[in-house]
Parts: C-alpha cells; structure tokens; sequence
C-alpha cells in the first residue's frame, strides 16, 4: 500500500516502528522547507523531510530523532508527535514528504485542520491520545525503540511492548480510511448530476438572471 | 434560532452529506497557483478525468515568480517548469490564467478579489493556506491541499466537515497607528495559534464595521495564522461598493439584484455561535511578533515576556523561539535593529499598505545597511500605486520597488533572507527558516511599521515617527 499509487485500498491497521517527534506547533514549513517545492511532483521530497532540523546548512546532521540510529529501522514508521502538529502552510508537500521518508501513520496530542485533512486525503491516518498517554508512550519508546508499534483503526486501540493505549479519531475520517474511501474523488465525480442541479440554483453562477 | 453566515452559505451549497459525514459541498470559484496544482493536474490525468466546469476556475503565478525580472524563460529554470506546467495545464482544461502577460499576474488573494471574482454567499477553495482571505466578503473560503485541489478540478465539490463558529467581536475606536495587522496579531495572540482548530472565525463589530475591504482581507488573511481555517465578516455596504465595477462582478444592469441575494447570506442577528469573545479596541496596540508562530507577539512598547511566565504547554516552544531569535531576559522588542525591511504579500500588498507605508517611508531614508523591499501584491495594484506616485516615494526613500510576487513571504524565488539576518516584515508567518535561510529571523508588524523600522533601522513605534512627522 503506497499513497497515491494504490487508490482506493482498506486503511484498517498500521505496523511500524516508532519515530518520536516531539514539540508543539511544528509547522509545515519545518516538515518541508519551502524551497524544496519548485517542482511538478512529489517526488524526492522524503530526503528532505525536517531538513533545518536535521542538518546544519553545510550539510552536517544535527541532533534530530530522525538521525538518531536507535530510530534508524528500515520499513514503515509511526510518528508520535504533540499539539498542534501540521500547523501554517497547507502544502500536502509536508504529508508527502513525511510519507515518503516512510511514516504510514502518527500518533500525537493534535493536528492542524488542513494537515489532519491532507492526510486522510492521501490515506494516512492521524489518530490522538492524550498529553499524559502520548507522554507514556514516549517514555516507553525512549526506553527502548526496536519493537513494532502497531495502530489499529478497527479496534480503536494503539500497542507497544505489550502495552495498549486508546487512541481516538473523528468517525468520519476513520470510516472514509477503513472503507478504502480516502480518496473521496471517485465518490465526488459520481454526483456530477446533483453537482449541476445545486450549480443551477445559486444566483451566482448563474449570473443573478431572476 | 436564526442562522449564521457559516450556516446559510453550506446549506446552499450542500450537494449531499456524504457515507463520512462529510458534506459535498459545490465549490462557487476555485483558484489556482504554480505551487499546489500540477500534482493535482498530474493526478486527474492519470485517473483520466476532465474538468467539468472550467470556467469556475482561474489561475495565476506568484509563489515562484522573480521580482526583479519576469523575462522568459526565467532565470531559475525549475521556477520555468513549473510556470511552463501550469500555462500547459490551464490551456489543456481551458482555464483561464493570469500570467505577467495578462496584465492581472499577482498573488492569488489579491487578484481575486481586485477582479471582482470574490463574492460574498460564494465558497471558495484553493490550495494555499491564506484562502481565508477571501472571507473577508462573506465568503466560505477554504484552504486545502492538492488533492483536494484535484477533487475540486474533477467535480467542483470538496468532502468538508462543517466548522463551528466563533464570533470574535471587536468593540471601539482603533487608536492611530494601529491597522488592522495589529487587530489580528492581537487576536492570535490572545486566543492562541491552536485555539481556532475547528472553528470559523466570524469577525464583528464596530472595528470590522468601519474597516475597508482591504483592511478585512488582512485580518481574514491570517485567521489560519490562528488555527481556524477560515475567517468571514460579513458583507454591507462597503463591500457591495467594493465590488462595484469590478472586472468579474456582476454587471451594473444585475448589480442590485446581487447585492438584494447578498443581503440574504449575512449572519442572522439571533444566529447562534459555539463561542463569542470580545476584545475591546482600545487594548490593541501597534504589535510586533518576537518568536517563532504568529501567537508569540506583543505591543511595541512593551518588554519581550519571560519564558517562566508561560505555562508549561507553551515554555518549550517559548523557549526555541528565545534561543532561535537570540533573545536576553529584559529585552524590548522596539530598538531591535533590522537588515531588511519586507512589505507586500497576501496580508499587506494592497494598495492601502502601500499608501501606509509611503505615508511614513516620506518622512525619512532607508537606514545604511538595512535593504528594503516594496512588492506590490499584484500587477493592478502596481499600476494604481504607480499612478499616484508611490513608487516614486519608496525609490527616492532607497526603497526597493519590485515587481507583484509573493516575494520574501515564504522565498521560493531570488528573494531570500541571508544567515541570520533580522527582517521586519508585513507578511504572515514568523516561523523558522519561512524567509528563505534556515536561520533568518522574521518580525511581523503593519507595513506602516516596517517602513518605520526600515528608516530608523530598529523597530520603531509608528506613533512617534508620525507624530514627529505631523509636528
């Protein structure tokens, strides 16, 4: 399963390793620096994802989770993140980028509105817990990183070292990535009939000719 | 229970509620830029769907156009791919674009509405965060992400969950020298950048009432700066005046039977909200950002807070922004010396910025060693500017005067901050490495500000500089 590659596919649990990436209010010029983004497609992005973060301007990493090798397993990842996380700038270029530097899923406090959307729009679910839930399951991480982490969207339920955490997500979007529904475009385009009725009915477009 | 402006403009534009519920909402004009939308137009074409109402869309280049020069092919030559991809893209889907050719280039929030293509009772989405702009005629204006951008090219819907409304009520006079960028940046930083999430803002009273559309654009403009997505107030006189004319509005033999529809659309005066605050305009003074979001920002009289008098949600975050802006405990921000001095952008790159920041770049020099930009948001406001000479006064002031741009907001294009240079800028965001180098430091204010700060060379109180200048 791949984001935009594989339309229309179940979104019913995620196995990965865990990547914290703690702060409130990381915006989404950090996630992708802007200058990243003079191209026609999303491809390439995942190298550069938290790039200020990660490297000095000479190139040099820095102190930075996705540095550390305690946090360097192969395969897919689960980020566990704070408040506010995705906040500024709508670029889907951040999910993108977060996706294609290998996390499938993220764990976190909360998301900025346009952020939770991209995601789910491109199948990557974002579910909460609380501050004190995501702080334990940070400790537990920090202890010790090597195990799978597994987020289940059918049971509603988070587990790590044999520890298990509710986890929370508004119905609509759990729905829409359980169904395989995500992509909503499909089911946009087969109400093009209604889409022209409504267009019919609003004086403005149709040039307020009473 | 009467409804709100929220409410009224959903309803009538809720094709159905969706399996999610969600709501397809029809989408009243969409707006596109180099940026968000080849990947949203690479999308359609390979899930091999057309655009069925191409003439609800139009289009311009801002993100990634130079200000120095537009000649093609452009200097960068993957700025000249993607400006290349979007012309293909819109002829291919017959959409109308707005290239430096057309005479109408500018930034995507400012041509809309100069075109007379933002109406009140209208939804409108585009892929850029500042959408809410467009709220300040009593739109539903959405900021979404590309593909959302491809959902709304193949139907001319969006799935969208309803947001709850807060009505941010603002009561009195505002003092001089304090704009409407100073309104928003006071609001931020009382409800918090996170304390919108969910909400549309509602803007109202006596302050909103008396503002002009451009000053509501600026304060709508930054409504996600607050975590809400969009941001309305809602539409009156001024805004029916505002559009009269207007290249896209209606014409005048239909006007009135638009502005009777748009007096429909307005909140109800018993409409019902999730929340209300009330902020009183005399609190609001000339404000400046000292940290690292929008919220962290205070008056320019006063002393940058000390990270312990913030709870503990907020100390982590207070403290990166002390250490990235390279603050000491006991610090003002007014004196703080600046290296260039930034005005334009979607918030502040209408022509009544421009006429605020002349008012004061007169009475002065651009300091030795501070580089100063003017970047009018869009070619029609270039030309008005031009007609009454402010170029003129920003050039003999050692201003810069640039071509229409996004510029140095967010710097994918030549204009960049350089190291850790200090930038007092009439933009939106203060976040780290937003104005082109990883270590550049972004102060937001009003363009009145910034052209103080640029001919003082440190933040300056507008009042003083004003005053001196009325003596």
């Amino acid at each position: 399963m791949s984001a935009g590659e594989s339309q229309q596919a179940v979104v019913d649990s995620v196995t990965g390793r865990p990547i914290p990436l703690p702060g409130n209010d990381i915006d989404t010029d950090q996630i992708i620096p802007a200058r990243y983004m003079t191209a026609v497609t999303f491809d390439g992005l995942g190298q550069h994802a938290f790039q200020d973060l990660r490297f000095e301007q000479d190139g040099q990493p820095k102190a930075h989770p996705m540095n550390d090798p305690r946090f360097r397993a192969k395969g897919p990842r689960v980020a566990i993140v704070n408040k506010n996380f995705g906040c500024g700038s709508s670029r889907e270029h951040a999910p993108q980028a977060l996706w294609r530097w290998g996390v499938h899923a993220l764990v976190g406090e909360s998301y900025a509105d346009i952020f939770f959307n991209n995601c789910v729009a491109m199948g990557l679910p974002c579910v909460t817990m609380s501050e004190a839930e995501i702080e334990r399951l940070m400790a537990s991480v920090n202890e010790d990183p090597d195990h799978d982490l597994v987020v289940s969207l059918a049971t509603m339920m988070l587990t790590y070292r044999h520890q298990s955490y509710a986890i929370e997500m508004p119905e609509g979007a759990r729905k829409r990535l359980r169904t395989g529904a995500w992509d909503a475009t499909g089911q946009l385009v087969q109400a093009l009939p209604q889409v022209r009725e409504i267009a019919g009915r609003l004086p403005y477009v149709q040039g307020f000719r009473s | 229970m009467g409804k709100s402006l929220l409410d009224k403009v959903w309803d009538l534009h809720a094709v159905r509620e969706l399996d999610s519920g969600q709501t397809q909402l029809f989408i009243g004009l969409h707006l596109v830029h180099e940026v968000t939308s080849p990947q949203a137009f690479a999308m359609l074409r390979e899930a091999g769907l057309d655009v069925p109402f191409p003439d609800r869309t139009f289009a311009t280049v801002d993100h990634i156009i130079p200000t120095d020069s537009q000649a093609r092919p452009l200097r960068d030559g993957q700025a000249e791919v993607m400006l290349t991809e979007i012309e293909k893209n819109c002829r291919r889907h017959g959409i109308r674009f707005f290239d430096p050719a057309s005479g109408h280039q500018g930034i995507v929030h400012v041509i809309g509405p100069e075109l007379g293509l933002t109406q009140p009772g209208m939804t409108i989405a585009c892929g850029d965060s500042h959408t809410s702009t467009h709220g300040a005629f009593g739109a539903v204006a959405l900021g979404i992400g590309s593909s959302q951008v491809r959902d709304v090219l193949a139907s001319q819907t969006l799935a969208m969950a309803r947001p709850k409304v807060r009505r941010i009520e603002v009561q009195g006079k505002l003092g001089p020298g304090v704009f409407a960028k100073d309104v928003i940046l006071h609001i931020i930083r009382i409800l918090g950048v996170k304390g919108g999430v969910g909400f549309a803002y509602e803007y109202a009273g006596s302050v909103f009432d008396a503002m002009s559309m451009e000053e509501r654009m600026t304060v709508c403009n930054m409504s996600i700066e607050g975590g809400a997505r969009l941001g309305y107030v809602n539409p009156d006189d001024i805004t029916f005046e505002y559009l009269r004319g207007r290249p896209y509005a209606p014409p005048a033999d239909r006007f009135e039977e638009a502005v009777a529809w748009w007096r429909t659309v307005g909140s109800d005066a018993d409409a019902e909200y999730a929340d209300v605050v009330r902020i009183a305009a005399s609190d609001i003074a000339p404000t400046v950002t000292w940290g690292i979001n929008p919220g962290q920002a205070i008056g320019v009289d006063a002393e940058i807070p000390d990270p312990s008098s913030f709870d503990k949600h907020e100390r982590d975050v207070v403290e990166d922004a002390y250490q990235y802006m390279g603050w000491h405990e006991g610090d003002r921000i007014a004196g703080t010396k600046i290296d260039v001095a930034f005005i334009g952008s979607c918030t502040n790159g209408r022509l009544s910025d421009l006429r605020e920041a002349a008012r004061v770049a007169k009475l002065g020099r651009v300091a030795p060693n501070v580089k100063a930009l003017v970047v009018p948001g869009s070619q029609d406001v270039a030309r008005a500017a031009e007609a009454e000479g402010l170029d003129r006064v920003f050039r003999d002031a050692g201003f810069e005067w640039r071509l229409p741009g996004c510029s140095m907001c967010l710097a994918m294009n030549p204009d960049k901050l350089q190291g850790r240079q200090v930038c007092a800028s009439s933009s939106n965001r203060n976040f780290k490495g937003r104005q082109g180098s990883p270590s550049g430091r972004t102060l937001l204010m009003s363009p009145a500000m910034v052209a103080a700060a640029a001919i003082q060379g440190v933040v300056t109180d507008v009042r003083e500089v004003l005053g001196k200048g009325n003596a």
